[in-house]
């Protein structure tokens, strides 16, 4: 049998004030398996944590009990003492009698009983603890972005910058996402290009980022520090290396597609490039609307390039990577304007979304920055924002805040009322939720000084009478119907998880929440990480989030996996399942029961194995498995009924 | 004649509830002596098995703390719990137990003051409910 040492500390009075640690130590000494047993003052302190050490010398001792305060507080500083001394730090068990005991008991009778049953469950655990090593795997020094928007480019750098590899993949065929295409951002409008495309240039120079655009990752095997990723690049028509932005092939170009960087407002050729600064700097070839792929039918382009970076019978490519940890990124995707017919959005060209108002802003857009309306190009003297579209409304849509839109509503009234000084914006909302920094002064300097009129309501109907949009709505504060005519309505857009992000969430194995964003390890202290070791998560993949935010999550999940290549080996808790193979029926209730994917059926004996890597030691296979294969190091079944028993005995 | 003292074994995960029965002892909140604590990860490693081996072996009460719904470090393991103790409820039924002898809770870290005033009104629940009576599944 063991031999174990029990320490019991006084923690001055704190424990020997409500439990007779004298008369404890007696009634212990004599317990089967305690070989030594002492009490002292201050166990922590360091004569008491010799008095620990030169007990396991002399008396040979391969286990220790330490009753005193919770393990939370001392539990590393004893496993040291045990570490110094030669034993494994599995072998120590800390009864807690302070916390658990002590201080929540007034009489001392009570007290030194319910301690004494602490002191010999923890002896009767410790009987059965096996020594065991942290789990311990390689670590490949490379990192994977997923989503080239604004938070994988500043996850990408950040890696980058730090020394290490990074892949980033992102669908379209260039990177920027969403906020390439805003005109100026709140609260201090600077233009959104130019704050990001130095960041892109940045990225695409980076001697340590490889960026493949037109792609997608279509599988990951692997661990945290050890993945194995496969990305599909879709056919590079273009060479990018060869193009020199001669513009010659747009030009001969017969196919006309509305252009998705302008929100459709604008029309491309089927041989384009996303926009000027693009990055990677190059045209790209849309295979779904090109004629030339058909044999005879164009060709147009190919003949014109005089660099010769056209190739028609390119083909898909599959890379392979190898990588250590995974950042997504994938961004977020407007609430589908469909969904509110009531809204009349697609019937009438002069009610639009909040993105394609962007791009009209915009001074790269398809208007020059100049504000006309849709429909007839007139100057709109009146213009309608109806914020919370398809947001904040449980029964009919989204029940979430989109978190932005009433920032960036005000800015587009702003930007409306700086451009066309005499006209009139009205903004439709529920509250104003101005929680970032400075955002606050923004919305009040735009009330009391830019003539915005707000209006507490949600829209109910958008019609179109002669050439204006009638906007009917409840003004809630002073409970009048309302009805505005005006020349342009724009609709601040519910936010949802990105297209395509759903069957990659499925690729990677993560976890999302009920809305679809990816769900993090904990909503307040890990909200970087998945709960899936080796992945992490940045930008509005999580959530609804503004820049700032973005770029703060996007560091912080740089910073976990900077942390993470940094080592050689990473390390893991050895407390986690295991399986024995002579109990193991292979039913595999534990492999659903598992929420790591840490148990595996090997096909040909028919026997669950746990991936020691990716088990987190949760144990809610064990209490399924039907048969008792299933256990936990160092909490058995068997630990745990030893210790039941001695609560139900009493003594 | 000597007041009637239940045994009850208490699994509290690591997370929150231990953290909770923690608090309860660093803000020096008063209850009853009678449960004493085996932790877990997480409330789902508590096996069906376990509990009734507690009733069997004469524990009066089995109480059992997890997170709360939605902040479980495992994910989904006290959704799981939850599952678990309804079934185990009917099966205490079925062996003529009262259900009220097992407790699930969701208490938090920051939740001392609900652990100590949780286990003061299940002792007396299980104090009123007297010494189990014997159940035969050893």
């Amino acid at each position: 049998m063991k031999r174990i040492g029990v320490f019991i500390c006084h923690c001055g009075i704190n424990i020997k004030d409500t439990v007779d640690v004298e008369r404890l130590t007696q009634e212990l000494e004599t317990y089967p398996g305690v070989t030594y047993i002492e009490n002292y003052m201050f166990m922590c302190s360091d004569p008491g944590q010799n008095n620990i050490k030169n007990a396991i010398r002399e008396h040979k001792l391969d286990g220790v009990v330490v009753a005193a305060c919770s393990p939370t507080l001392h539990e590393s500083t004893f496993q040291t003492v045990l570490k110094e001394s030669g034993l494994n730090e599995f072998q120590l068990e800390i009864a807690n009698i302070r916390e658990q005991c002590s201080w929540v008991h007034n009489d001392i009778e009570q007290g030194t009983h319910k301690a004494r049953l602490i002191v010999k469950t923890a002896i009767e655990k410790l009987k059965l603890n096996e020594s065991l090593y942290p789990v311990s795997a390689p670590v490949t020094k490379k990192a994977l972005v997923v989503g080239g928007g604004i938070s994988g480019i500043q996850a990408a750098l950040d890696i980058a910058d730090a020394g290490f590899q990074v892949i980033m993949v992102e669908k379209k065929p260039s990177i920027g996402g969403h906020m390439i295409q805003l005109s100026e951002t709140f609260p201090t409008l600077d233009c959104s290009q130019c704050i990001l495309t130095p960041k892109m240039v940045a990225l695409s120079k980076h001697k340590n980022i490889k960026l493949y655009v037109n792609s997608e990752v279509v599988s990951v095997d692997g661990y945290i520090g050890n993945f194995n990723v496969k990305i599909k690049q879709r056919a590079l028509y273009v060479d990018p290396d060869k193009c020199n932005l001669c513009d010659d092939c747009t030009e001969v170009c017969p196919v006309l597609v509305p252009n998705e960087q302008e929100e459709g407002l604008a029309w491309r050729k089927a041989i384009y490039i996303p926009f000027p600064q693009a990055i990677p700097a190059t045209y790209t070839l849309d295979v779904d609307h090109c004629l030339g792929l058909e044999p005879i039918a164009c060709g147009k382009c190919r003949e014109k390039c005089t660099a010769g970076a056209i190739n028609y019978d390119a083909k898909d490519k599959i890379i392979e990577e190898e990588v250590g940890a995974v950042i997504v990124a994938t961004g977020f995707d407007l609430y589908p304007v469909e969904n509110i017919p009531e809204y009349g959005y697609g019937k009438y060209p002069d009610v639009i979304t909040s993105l394609q108002f962007e791009r009209i802003l915009s001074a790269t857009g398809p208007t020059g920055g100049e504000i006309y309306r849709p429909s007839d190009g007139k100057v709109p003297k009146e213009i309608v924002f109806v914020q919370c579209s398809g947001s904040r409304d449980p029964e009919h849509h989204l029940s979430y805040c989109s978190k932005i839109c009433c920032m960036y509503t005000l800015k587009h009234a702003k930007l409306y009322k700086h451009k066309i000084h005499n006209g009139q914006p009205y903004i439709f909302y529920i509250d104003i939720r101005a929680g970032g920094k400075r955002y606050e002064e923004f919305v009040q300097q735009a009330v009391s000084e830019e003539g915005i009129v707000y209006i507490r309501g949600k829209v109910a109907k958008i019609y179109k009478e002669g050439d204006k949009m009638i906007v009917m709505g409840m003004d809630t504060l002073s409970g009048k119907k309302i009805e505005i005519k005006a020349d342009l309505v724009v609709l601040a857009m519910g936010i949802v998880p990105s297209e395509g992000s759903h069957d990659l969430v499925k690729t990677l194995k993560i976890n999302t929440d009920d809305k679809g964003f990816l769900s993090e390890a904990h909503p307040k202290l890990r909200p970087v990480e998945s709960l899936q070791a080796g992945f992490y998560l940045a930008g509005t993949s999580q959530g609804p989030r503004d820049i700032p935010d973005s770029v703060s999550q996007a560091s912080g999940a740089a910073s976990k996996v900077l942390a993470l290549l940094s080592s050689d080996k990473i390390y893991h808790s050895p407390i986690i399942a295991s399986v024995d193979k002579d109990l193991c029926s292979g039913c595999t209730i534990c492999v659903g029961t598992c929420p790591y994917g840490a148990r595996e059926l090997d096909e040909v004996t028919k026997v669950v194995e746990v991936n020691e890597i990716l088990c987190e030691g949760c144990g809610a296979c064990i209490s399924a498995c039907p048969s008792g294969a299933a256990q936990q190091k160092n909490l058995t079944d068997n630990q745990i009924d030893n210790m039941i028993k001695i609560i139900a005995s009493g003594k | 004649m000597k007041d009637f003292e239940p045994k009850i074994v208490c699994f509290l995960c690591k997370w929150c509830t231990y953290s909770g029965a923690d608090l309860a002892g660093t803000s020096r909140m008063k209850y009853p002596p009678n449960g004493v604590v085996i932790k877990t990860l997480c409330s789902s490693r508590v096996d069906p098995q376990h509990v009734m081996l507690a009733f069997s072996e004469g524990c009066d009460g089995v109480f059992i703390g997890g997170c709360h719904p939605g902040d479980c470090h495992y994910q989904s393991g006290n959704y799981k719990t939850k599952r678990r103790v309804i079934l185990l409820k009917k099966v205490l039924e079925q062996l003529g137990l009262n259900t009220n002898r097992l407790r699930l809770e969701w208490i938090s870290a920051s939740e001392g003051k609900k652990f100590a005033e949780t286990m003061k009104e299940f002792t007396e629940e299980i104090k009123k409910l007297g010494p189990i009576p014997k159940i035969g599944c050893k």
